[in-house]
């Protein structure tokens, strides 16, 4: 006979829903938020949202990192593509190109996922990151990524970048910062994709 | 005595099940001149997306949207944005990658243009997703994303903030000119 737990449990709750919230960090004069657990081989895909991050610093892009050794180390390997559009709010400087000064290539350095986001009080910048299978031992770690910044210049500056942690081990944190200062509020939500 | 109704409603579900991206309104066009959502964008959620499927023109024009701070009584939200497309005809013929600045808007509160101008043949459309930022912030500008594509083929990328500090509560999709004659739109809130 069915018991009272074999009725809650026997749901197959965790395919209820795509998208599985994980963890969700708050910015407060914070030098970077990193997410240290919870990327492990539970989910093929993680998407982090990243809502009104707003730099200490005037004219700051932002920037991300991965480790393999639970944030001890950023340093993965990676390399990327980066490209942007752009249109000022007075109407000048439309422009769709690719940025070799924001990509990289084989560097163990931060790589850039946003523009240069001002510092008025209303400016800040929006957007996603896909991070597919970290917890591979086989292949390399793809992400793609997409943002709107209210650049310091009045600009609203669209950033499109992709790439690979060029490692087979396996990804279990990431770290992401402003190239210079603080971030002074913002959330960053790393949410779990079920397949 | 417990009752099925009861063992089945008196168990808390714990906080992740259903997952964190919630079905919030879905609706339908069916010769309608706009698609508004005037209610349910608010701070429960800190991220909005919108899916459109299979939006289809009584007559070819641009699809487009606008923002509210009134609760739909006007939409007309200052907006800043970028517009740029990659394209292929049917044919083979042109190809291309390219900003257009006839589809950008610079501190306008015109609507924004989200597609090229959609066909009407019978299986003419555009489909795809809009994510807003934090619409409830009232201290913030508000960030859109939004990817589509329509018949031709166009895929159209659009990106821009609501140049206000005013809390987004309400957002009205339509064509340029004419009906949406079908298609559904359905809202998402994200955690």
């Amino acid at each position: 006979m069915s018991t009272y737990n074999a009725i809650r449990y026997n749901n197959p709750y965790t395919n209820a829903g795509s998208l599985i919230l994980l963890s969700t960090q708050t910015a407060s004069a914070s030098t970077s938020i990193s997410f240290t657990s919870g990327i492990d081989s539970t989910y093929k895909e993680y998407l982090f949202i990243f809502n009104n991050l707003h730099p200490a610093t005037d004219g700051t892009p932002l920037l991300f990192n991965l480790s393999t050794d639970n944030g001890s180390n950023y340093n993965v390997t990676k390399t990327t593509t980066y490209f942007y559009a752009q249109h000022s709010e007075s109407g000048t400087g439309a422009s769709l190109a690719y940025d070799t000064g924001s990509d990289v290539a084989q560097s163990t350095g931060y790589a850039r996922i946003a523009e240069s986001t001002g510092a008025d009080n209303d400016q800040v910048s929006s957007g996603y990151l896909h991070l597919f299978e970290p917890s591979s031992s086989t292949y390399v770690k793809h992400f793609i990524s997409c943002f709107n910044c209210y650049q310091s210049g009045d600009y609203s500056l669209a950033s499109y970048s992709a790439g690979y942690g060029n490692t087979v081990s396996p990804i279990n944190s990431i770290d992401f910062k402003f190239s210079s200062g603080n971030i002074d509020d913002g959330t960053i939500q790393m949410f779990g994709v079920v397949s | 005595m417990s009752t099925y109704t009861d063992i089945r409603y008196d168990y808390n579900l714990p906080s992740s099940v259903g997952g964190a991206m919630k079905l919030i309104s879905e609706q339908t066009a069916s010769a309608s001149s706009s698609i508004s959502f005037t209610s349910g964008i608010d701070s429960t959620y800190r991220t909005y997306m919108f899916k459109f499927i299979n939006i289809h023109p009584s007559s070819a024009g641009t699809f487009t949207f606008n923002m509210s701070t009134d609760g739909g009584s006007t939409y007309a939200v200052t907006k800043t944005s970028t517009f740029f497309y990659a394209r292929q005809n049917e044919s083979g013929t042109p190809t291309g990658l390219s900003y257009e600045t006839g589809y950008d808007l610079a501190q306008s509160t015109s609507y924004q243009i989200l597609t090229d101008s959609v066909p009407v043949n019978n299986d003419d459309s555009a489909s795809g997703y809009l994510h807003l930022f934090n619409p409830s912030s009232t201290t913030y500008v508000k960030h859109f994303l939004a990817n589509m594509n329509n018949t031709y083929s166009i895929e159209c990328f659009i990106t821009g903030y609501g140049n206000t500090t005013s809390a987004i509560n309400a957002i009205d999709f339509k064509f340029a000119s004419g009906n949406i004659d079908s298609g559904t739109i359905k809202m998402y809130g994200i955690a």
